[in-house]
């Protein structure tokens, strides 16, 4: 995939803390102990074999699920467990690894949901369209259509969502996101299942939001290529343990990590 | 044989030419029971959309608000303060049930919050007749400022005739519809709405609260219950006997598709025109008493060609 790091970006300080997190369904220990950072502006992979725990850490990050143990922390504030709609007020977005759309509206109106924790118009003034809901709305319009040129879904934006491809969903799931104008992005696989053709846009895509509006990425990806290619470092999980952080090229040449996924023994 | 054939095919349809008043008669009735009905249809579909869940309790919900209103107003209160304060009391009950329902139980399968509303359906009886007792009570319509009389409309020999209550009922009601349709489709509460009921997960990741939608379908289910428990109150009397037009909005439900608002209001006006003209016209064949089942026999069927209702999305399996 030719796409490369030479924006030459500046990588700030950490934005997201998770320290010592843990997390078990019962019998299942999803995560165990597991503490990584994500600094402010860089693309930040997770990888790990199926089944790893990297769905679950994002599932934390954005407060779906309750860690048993350990803080995140964000933006300086410590929190045992981040509810989801205030990490979205804090401005966390997220994809998920099964699309999770608004299938019976439009393009345009899953976007527009996006925009949801912008308008500060009270429901009275939208009902009877008063001047200054209008105003904000127009306002949010602009906005929503910004993201629809950028992700080039122009000729889409008035279909209902349940009728597009997989791959378009995927993009329209990222728009919604990008809606939220967050300051740290989670994806979870947003590149599975694509076509390579798809998968190239995707990465572009992801580039083009880190470089262009500076936004934190989190990124699950199974595709090693695209991993290497886009990430600043990189986490490897396996069986809810962290065993390896750092570039892709240290990461590539653990030990642990290669025994990890040519499923050595432990 | 022929006599039968006769007296389904051809009988009523004579009758119905001959005397065209009494038709226009049967289905002027038909749509305004189909009124209630499609209003208490829309507050299940209202809470069904919102947070999947069947509430059971929404038939109670008529009587509770109805009782509620009469009682206040009982006690001195006066009729608009004694509404305004039903409201209020249909706030809070939309706040207990996010609270002490819905809330605790969120995760669980649909079928205990189901069971739930069972629960609350019992709670709000007890509480209801607990204070203001149970007897049947008269709806103070003519203190609330809704007509009381009716026109007389001559034609074809007869005459029509059409209850104030009735029509005013009709107007009340669309103006409810309206304001809903604004507001599910023009404002930031109602893009949520609709994203909730689409999908939760998606829903919460852009930061839409669940608690505070639960609490507002609820609200507005409270609302639609007490307008239908005043025109219903209106009718006849206030009593828990009304609880069981619940069970008639059913029918109303699987017609117009549980999750359509306009499947609810067509649904109800459907079914009870069809059970009026059918237990008028054909009634007799039977012996009578079609009203009752009729509209029970039109769900089954729908059940088995078109189960997602009139209006409701297509149910497709994935497998
Ligand atoms: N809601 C849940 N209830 C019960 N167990 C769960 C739940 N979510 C995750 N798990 C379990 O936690 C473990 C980690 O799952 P997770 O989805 O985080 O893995 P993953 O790394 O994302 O895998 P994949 O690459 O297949 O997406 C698995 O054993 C999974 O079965
Ligand atoms: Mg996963």
């Amino acid at each position: 995939m030719a796409v490369g790091l030479d924006s030459g970006k500046k990588i700030g300080g950490v934005v997201l803390g998770l320290e010592g997190i843990t997390l078990s369904f019962g019998g299942v220990q999803a995560l165990q102990d597991v503490s990584f950072d994500v600094r402010e502006h860089e693309v930040r992979a997770i990888i790990g074999p199926n089944g790893a725990g990297k769905s679950s850490m994002l599932n934390v990050m954005n407060g779906f699920y309750q860690p048993q143990q350990g803080v995140i922390r964000f933006r300086g504030r410590e929190h045992c467990w981040m509810r989801p709609h205030a990490a979205a007020a804090m401005g966390i977005a997220r994809t998920f690894q099964n699309i999770a759309l608004f299938k019976g509206m439009t393009v345009l109106d899953n976007i527009m949901v996006g925009r949801n924790l912008k308008m500060r118009c009270n429901f009275l003034l939208q009902a009877l369209r008063l001047g200054p809901a209008m105003r904000e709305e127009i306002e949010h319009r602009r906005a929503a259509e910004e993201i629809i040129d950028f992700l080039e879904i122009q000729h889409i934006r008035r279909t209902p969502v349940g009728r597009l491809p997989y791959g378009l969903q995927k993009r329209v799931e990222l728009a919604r996101a990008l809606a939220m104008e967050p300051a740290v992005l989670l994806l979870d696989e947003p590149m599975a299942g694509m076509n390579l053709e798809e998968k190239q846009d995707m990465c572009r895509f992801v580039l083009e939001v880190n470089d262009h509006y500076g936004t934190t990425v989190v990124l699950i990806e199974h595709d090693m290529g695209v991993v290497m290619d886009i990430s600043d470092r990189v986490v490897v999980l396996d069986y809810g343990r962290k065993i390896s952080d750092g570039t892709p090229d240290e990461v590539r040449s653990d030990q642990a990590v290669i025994d990890a996924y040519l499923g050595v023994a432990h | 044989m022929m006599h039968l054939l006769y007296s389904i095919f051809v009988d009523p349809f004579v009758q119905m030419g001959a005397a065209p008043d009494l038709l226009v008669q049967t289905l002027w009735d038909g749509l305004v029971s189909g009124v209630l009905y499609a209003l208490i249809a829309l507050g299940f579909v209202l809470i069904f959309k919102a947070s999947g869940v069947f509430n059971f309790a929404q038939g109670i919900m008529v009587v509770f608000a109805a009782l509620t209103l009469v009682g206040l107003a009982e006690h001195g209160v006066p009729a608009y303060v004694a509404l305004a304060l039903t409201i209020v009391v249909m706030l809070v009950l939309a706040v207990g049930v996010e609270r002490l329902i819905l809330r605790p139980l969120v995760d669980q399968p649909e079928i205990i919050l189901f069971m739930a509303t069972f629960g609350l359906t019992y709670f709000l009886i007890g509480l209801g007749e607990l204070i203001f007792g149970g007897d049947p009570k008269v709806m103070i319509a003519g203190q609330l400022g809704l007509p009381s009389g009716s026109y007389r409309i001559t034609m074809a020999g007869g005459y029509v005739q059409l209850q104030k209550i009735d029509i005013a009922a009709a107007i009340i009601a669309s103006l409810m519809v309206a304001g809903l349709g604004i507001l599910f489709n023009r404002t930031r509460i109602g893009r949520a709405l609709r994203a909730v009921a689409d999908s939760h997960r998606a829903a919460l990741s852009v930061g839409i609260s669940l608690e505070q939608i639960w609490v507002i379908v609820w609200f507005a289910a409270g609302v639609v219950a007490l307008a239908t428990g005043i025109m219903w109150g209106a009718r006849s009397d206030v009593s828990f006997a009304l609880e069981t037009i619940a069970l008639k909005a059913l029918p109303v439900l699987i017609l117009g598709g549980f999750t359509s608002i306009p499947g609810a209001i067509v649904g109800g006006l459907l079914v009870s025109v069809r059970q009026k003209v059918g237990e008028f016209y054909w009634g007799s064949l039977v012996g009578g008493g079609i009203e009752s089942w009729f509209a029970y026999v039109i769900a089954l069927v729908f059940l088995l060609f078109r189960p997602q209702g009139l209006f409701g999305e297509r149910i497709i399996e994935r497998l």
